[in-house]
């Protein structure tokens, strides 16, 4: 049991998937505008992780390897495809707010990396309880960053006006105000981690994406 | 006035809706791959010319999905097409034309999985744009992004070079810097409106 405890909890913090292992940065940059929308996000990209996650372990014996990718990517475009349908349907206000990044779950490469490093290797409980724990880890730093550029961009937190006596500073709800938070966010992560001694080498793109030996991208950065 | 059209789309793909620094698409090559002014051009190009193809195959290919009821297939469809196309190119590189192929062979696969590809071809129907004006914007989104990692391939240099916080030392720092180069392309906000009176 506690082991697979560590499986989830490993996912939130030690191998935090946006601060720590710098994947998905595209979604949490740009929908993070609102923290409502960074928990709808967050959850939306877990409910993938969990299935493409579940699907990818059971059919690992199946998939031959060299066409592993494009196999993942059908697989989770179809969970995707699952999720659009159910919040068009039932949270349409969702589905305006996070716009084209909802169909960019597929090419998010948490999922991807996930199902190359993780879900390939193991059962199909364990890969179920990996992308939860991913997902969970995603959401409470998009939840996280939403948060700081709502109080500080448009004064309010989950849309509830929080009386601050001074201007909000619109800077933090504009593009260069993402780029800013998440930089500051994740120095004060490897701040963190120089205190706990658990500093990691953050990498950038290919070089630190796990789905580099899928796709052979690894050679083309060398 | 369809040039004017076609115009400012053109324009505004590139200063205005910057499709790195405005729409947040790309980020992974835009961090990544900028470290050097040659990898920073070939990325991007390889972008622009996949960029291209894939809308002018996904935007007749989204007419034939609406005609048999089957647009929830939408993205399923696009992705495999942008996958099967990167191969194709590839492909076709390496056997005809090999010297270019030397110049942006090596960043193609990684192209498959970029968001910005993915994402043009959806945005542009979500747009309702015509072929031609889907075709612009492909192009256009294509240069912005030339020209992001052209310009935050310099800035990296000089980041490269300065002396951070010991946490900051890294991604932290290009971030930030990213904020700012960032925050120059605010200042073109309505600038294409007023020049095409769009």
């Amino acid at each position: 049991m506690n082991q697979k405890l560590s499986i989830v909890w490993n996912g939130i913090l030690k191998e935090n998937p946006s601060l720590r292992l710098v994947l998905g940065t595209c979604p949490t940059l740009a929908v993070t505008t609102l923290a409502v929308n960074g928990l709808g996000m967050g959850l939306a990209a877990t409910f993938v992780l969990i299935c493409s996650g579940a699907a990818v372990s059971a059919l690992r014996n199946v998939i031959p390897s060299k066409v592993r990718l494009p196999a993942y990517i059908t697989i989770i475009a179809a969970f995707v495809t699952l999720l659009m349908m159910l919040v068009k349907a039932y949270l349409p206000a969702l589905n305006s707010a996070l716009g084209v990044y909802l169909p960019l779950i597929v090419v998010n490469c948490i999922i991807l990396g996930r199902a190359e490093m993780f879900a390939s290797k193991n059962k199909v409980f364990d890969s179920a309880l990996d992308g939860l724990g991913m997902g969970l880890g995603f959401t409470l730093t998009l939840v996280l960053m939403g948060s700081i550029r709502e109080i500080l961009g448009s004064g309010t937190f989950f849309g509830l006006d929080l009386h601050i006596p001074m201007d909000p500073m619109t800077v933090f709800i504009t593009p260069p105000g993402g780029f800013f938070v998440f930089g500051i966010l994740m120095g004060l992560a490897v701040l963190l981690e120089n205190h706990t001694g658990h500093r990691i080498e953050r990498r950038s793109s290919c070089e630190g994406c796990p789905s580099a030996g899928v796709c052979g991208g690894e050679e083309g950065q060398a | 006035m369809i040039a004017a059209k076609l115009g400012a789309i053109f324009f505004s793909m590139i200063l205005v809706n910057n499709y790195v620094l405005v729409k947040f698409l790309g980020i992974c090559p835009f961090l990544g791959v900028s470290k050097q002014l040659s990898s920073a051009v070939g990325m991007a190009v390889a972008v622009t010319v996949v960029m291209a193809m894939a809308t002018a195959v996904t935007w007749p290919l989204q007419q034939l999905l609406e005609r048999f009821d089957l647009v929830y297939l939408q993205t399923i469809a696009f992705i495999l097409v942008i996958a099967v196309l990167v191969q194709l190119l590839e492909l076709f590189l390496k056997k005809f034309i090999p010297p270019l192929y030397v110049a942006l062979g090596v960043y193609l696969p990684l192209i498959t999985t970029n968001c910005a590809v993915l994402g043009v071809t959806i945005l542009n129907i979500d747009e309702g744009y015509s072929y031609i004006e889907s075709l612009v914007c492909a192009v256009g989104a294509g240069i912005g992004f030339l020209l992001a990692m052209v310009l935050f391939s310099g800035v990296r240099r000089r980041v490269e070079d300065a002396n951070p916080p010991k946490c900051m030392e890294g991604l932290p720092i290009t971030l930030i810097a990213a904020a700012i180069t960032a925050l120059s392309f605010t200042g073109f906000g309505g600038i294409v409106e007023n020049i095409f009176g769009v």
